[in-house]
């Protein structure tokens, strides 16, 4: 029999906002324990919640950055459960008026473009933490993220695979950065990842019980969850004990590599959901649409399209550089200040990469910014200097972190490119001289010796010689 | 100075004019306090030593001929469900005996504001659930005009202060009549302000869509004087109305009730109601005729029909808001648990008592899954009905004319076993709550037997002015 994997997904989504969503504590991540609360986010007899508006702003945003409908009036609603975790003993969110609903986003699948729906994204409070002690008998509660604001976004059942599920949630990664709605760090827990997960006989029309698994927190987590939970399913669907897959919330083992069971229907909590009565019902004005749709950026794949067309670059350079926003933001900068697109591109994906991962920083942090950079690359591309020598200075202007220019810096080391052929010539043929047995090895055949000639001579120039230059005179005088 | 005679606005020209000093007021008044609350039991919390310590500012103001907040040297009693910066904050219950805010209510900002004396905390039913201030986990409460009986709840500490004359004026909290009830059994005027005039940060949450604080008094324009301080938006309280006026609500209280169209629903009156009460209400419709203006009878079928939506929805939010009571960041703890879960549900079981129980489970139940559609969801259909009956009455008639009670105030112990009864006697006050409306009660009468008798005045959202009016015109000045 033929299965098909029938998967949703449940995410959560801290917003980039600068306060807590019903207080005026910061979200800072990294804070001391308990530093960030205050009686509001901490429940004290007697306080009330005021929204934060920057929330709705953020949330209005993503919904429409994800091409979703805006309910201009929705709701809080309180969903009722005991928790150590939980100071209200109910969270705030949004029941059956969120405030977005009917989105999508598309993502590559197959070679294919698919279109995975989303149901709704709603707001609600994050719950505090607790850090349970080994050896202790007792357990510690930070609530420093108790009332930071999320979203949560819930997919229709539409995706097939693992892959796909894994291409969804890049691609929903992806617009809430470039839209700076989140900032996604998932080993910080700013981006979190529930599953629902089926299997059905292919071709069959009928939704068959799901199984939940919570808090997936990295793409390779989510990826393998799925594959075994969809192997589990598959196994018991083989036997004919199909009746063993049961609703229930399961969580990914990783150090297993398998799903266990946390709680099962029974278990489920009635969360006695109604109307948060604290807080007045939330009208969105329509400036408040117009706004965000007019602070949401080029998205991801607009931008795709846009790079190949008008840059001419490959598949694979646009994955790495429209992938990361930032990334994008230097390359279009340096494009801009008139660097040609293909040298900007190599440079970024060759050097300026290599500088970033061996000095453990990001494209923001990296020292040289692109007004810099673009000198630096006006002098490759006009010749004055070549790729060895250009390496060079930026090394240097990464290293020394100064704010030279890099025309001082080529002036400083004498590093301006050598083209004329006169001042060339005589140094190609004194380290030809030098190198006779190469040379000899170069005419009977050994073609590739080439370019160790070339490197001698550009050593022998102090690394200004054109390397293009090199070569007609070697290709002249070895013919 | 027999302080348990003058009125907040005697006391602030008393203090101007030099009669006696602030210092000198409030040293007498806990003096009186020692000797009278023994009997009464009002109070759960004095602090005189930081009252001694305002009052000597407001004396210093005078000496420096500063300009006085509006009640320089007023001394008031708070309820204990009303959060004061380090002062405990009990709300009667055993789940909040050692309680100490690190904040103030936005009433209470706004009164210190306005120079008042806060003398304490009085006792209240145990997180405002009851009718007779019996549900306290600390005191029972007497009633000043019989001590064998109750003061009526949940403000009945509130009420019996000023009643008897050991607070000037009172604020208490209203959900369902809990500042009504015990005004109408001690003799006292209390009002109900419209739902969302009166900030409700700092007030410990039981029902968070009915919930008001108003103020406890001897006389109406104390009653105006003190709504003048409290009313007002506050933006830490996001269901309190923006659009509220801004001049005070003594201008013009003196212009009587001329022309008035006044109304009682019929339905009152055929209820199972002690027949002296009965006699005083129609007394007073008779009365207000006598002050000029116009008094009908109509029929109000909706009037007395809301009881349940009200045990239903209180109960229901109370569920949720008392849930923060699990023993883990604040509270009572239980003293044995082998989980977390165990701590929490022994903390809760030993420390409320059986009145918040009852509504708790009953307030989970209706919002349960299987239950919301019968209960809660029909009950704010109700609800919305019960509006929009008051509308249409409030776009002929401005005012409208109802007993407070059914009964006079039960003997101690009397009724807490008839818990039907008791509640039962919520059934004027609570669907004003629902409604979200104004109301006062004032005394209107006394049975023969000396207790007094209230009648409530109900008005249209925000119109406390023209209630007040009414008030000042029917007791005619006099202070109670």
């Amino acid at each position: 029999m033929k299965y098909e994997t029938i998967v949703g997904l449940e995410i959560h989504a801290e917003l980039k906002t600068k306060t807590k969503i019903f207080c005026s504590c910061s979200t800072k991540f990294g804070s001391r324990p308990n530093e960030n609360t205050c009686p509001v986010c901490l429940g004290l007899p007697g306080t009330l919640p005021v929204v934060n508006e920057e929330v709705i702003n953020l949330a209005v945003k993503a919904g429409i950055a994800l091409k979703c409908k805006i309910n201009q009036i929705s709701k809080m609603d309180r969903k009722n459960y005991f928790y150590p975790d939980l100071p209200k003993a109910y969270q705030i969110s949004q029941f059956n008026l969120p405030i977005c609903k009917d989105g999508y986003i598309e993502i590559n699948s197959k070679e294919k473009i698919k279109k995975v729906r989303l149901n709704r994204i709603h707001i609600e409070e994050d719950a505090g933490k607790l850090i349970h002690s080994e050896n202790e008998a007792y357990s510690l509660i930070d609530y420093n993220r108790a009332g930071i604001p999320l979203i949560e976004i819930v997919t229709e059942p539409d995706l097939r695979s693992a892959e796909e599920a894994v291409a969804f949630l890049k691609a929903l990664k992806e617009i809430l950065e470039y839209c700076d709605i989140s900032d996604c760090k998932m080993e910080e827990g700013s981006l979190r990842c529930d599953v629902n997960i089926s299997l059905r006989e292919k071709g069959s029309s009928k939704l068959n019980t799901k199984v939940e698994i919570k808090n997936l927190n990295s793409f390779k987590e989510l990826q393998r969850a799925i594959e075994q939970e969809e192997e589990r399913q598959r196994k018991l669907y083989a036997l004919g004990e199909g009746h063993k897959i049961i609703q229930e919330t399961r969580r990914f083992d990783s150090s297993k590599g398998e799903t266990v069971s946390m709680r099962t229907k029974e278990d489920i909590n009635d969360y006695r959901y109604f109307k948060e009565p604290d807080l007045l019902p939330i009208l969105i004005r329509n400036e408040i649409i117009e706004k965000a749709k007019e602070s949401i950026p080029e998205l991801p794949n607009e931008k795709r399209e846009r790079f190949k067309n008008l840059y001419k670059l490959n598949q694979k350079e646009i994955e790495i550089i429209v992938g990361d926003r930032s990334l994008a933001k230097y390359y279009e900068e340096l494009v801009n200040k008139g660097v040609n697109a293909k040298i900007a591109s190599n440079w970024l994906l060759s050097d300026i990469s290599r500088l970033i991962n061996e000095n453990k920083l990001t494209i923001d942090k990296f020292p040289v910014r692109p007004d810099r950079m673009s000198k630096l690359l006006k002098f490759v591309e006009s010749g004055k200097i070549n790729n060895s020598a250009a390496k060079e200075v930026l090394e240097e202007m990464v290293n020394k972190l100064s704010d030279e220019n890099p025309e001082e810096i080529i002036k400083k080391r004498g590093l301006i490119q050598e083209n004329s052929v006169e001042k060339i010539k005589p140094i190609v043929e004194k380290v030809l001289k030098e190198n006779e047995k190469v040379v000899e090895e170069y005419k009977n055949g050994k073609k590739q010796v080439k370019g160790f000639l070339v490197g001698m001579i550009i050593k022998a120039t102090e690394k200004k010689a054109n390397p293009r230059v090199i070569n007609e005179i070697l290709d002249e005088i070895l013919m | 100075m027999e302080i348990e005679k003058l009125t907040a606005l005697e006391i602030r020209e008393g203090i101007i004019r030099g009669d006696f000093s602030c210092e000198e007021l409030v040293k007498k008044l806990y003096k009186r306090i020692k000797v009278v609350d023994k009997d009464i039991n009002a109070y759960l919390t004095l602090c005189e030593e930081r009252a001694l310590e305002d009052a000597r500012k407001v004396d210093e103001k005078v000496k420096n001929k500063k300009i006085l907040g509006k009640l320089a040297g007023v001394p008031i009693a708070i309820k204990d469900n009303i959060c004061t910066d380090e002062i405990k904050t009990t709300c009667a219950s055993k789940m909040l005996e050692d309680f100490i805010p690190p904040y103030n209510a936005s009433v209470i900002k706004k009164l210190k504001e306005e120079d008042a004396i806060i003398i304490g905390k009085t006792n209240m039913d145990e997180f405002s659930m009851g009718g007779s201030t019996e549900n306290s986990a600390f005191k029972i409460t007497k009633n000043p005009h019989d001590l064998e009986r109750v003061p009526g709840g949940s403000s009945g500490g509130s009420a019996a202060a000023v009643a008897s004359g050991i607070a000037v004026l009172s604020l208490g909290s209203d959900t369902g009549g809990s500042i009504r009830q015990p005004a109408a059994f001690c003799g006292v005027i209390g009002l109900k302000p419209t739902y969302g005039l009166v900030s409700r940060f700092g007030l410990v949450s039981f029902a968070s869509s009915l919930d008001q604080i108003g103020p406890i008094t001897k006389s109406v324009k104390d009653c105006a004087l003190c709504l003048d301080v409290v009313a007002g938006y506050d933006p830490k309280d996001n269901t309190s109305s923006k659009s509220q006026e801004t001049i005070s609500y003594l201008e013009g209280i003196d212009a009587g009730v001329r022309g008035m169209k006044i109304v009682l629903p019929e339905e009152l009156l055929s209820q199972d109601i002690n027949v002296e009460i009965k006699n005083a209400i129609e007394e007073s419709a008779k009365k207000f005729k006598e002050l000029g203006a116009e008094v009908e009878y109509i029929p109000l079928s909706v009037f007395n029909r809301g009881l349940s939506s009200y045990y239903i929805i209180s109960s229901a939010e109370a569920s949720s808001n008392l849930g923060r009571y699990d023993g883990i960041r604040y509270g009572y703890r239980t003293k044995e648990f082998k989980d977390v879960y165990e701590l929490m549900v022994k903390s809760r079981s030993e420390a409320f008592g059986e009145e918040v129980k009852r509504r708790i489970m009953f307030g989970t139940l209706v919002l349960s899954s299987s239950y919301y559609e019968d209960y809660y969801k029909k009950a704010l259909k109700f609800r919305e009905n019960l509006s929009r009956e008051f509308k249409k009455v409030f776009e002929g008639y401005d005012l409208i004319l109802s007993p407070v009670t059914l009964d006079f105030p039960s003997k101690i112990g009397e009724k807490k076993s008839n818990l039907l009864e008791m509640n039962f006697g919520d059934v004027y006050t609570s669907n004003v709550n629902l409604a979200g409306l104004p109301a006062i009660s004032i005394p209107c009468g006394k049975s023969t037997n000396g207790l007094p008798i209230g009648i409530q005045i109900i008005g249209d959202h925000f119109s406390e002015r023209k209630i007040l009016r009414a008030a000042e015109a029917f007791l005619g000045g006099a202070k109670v």
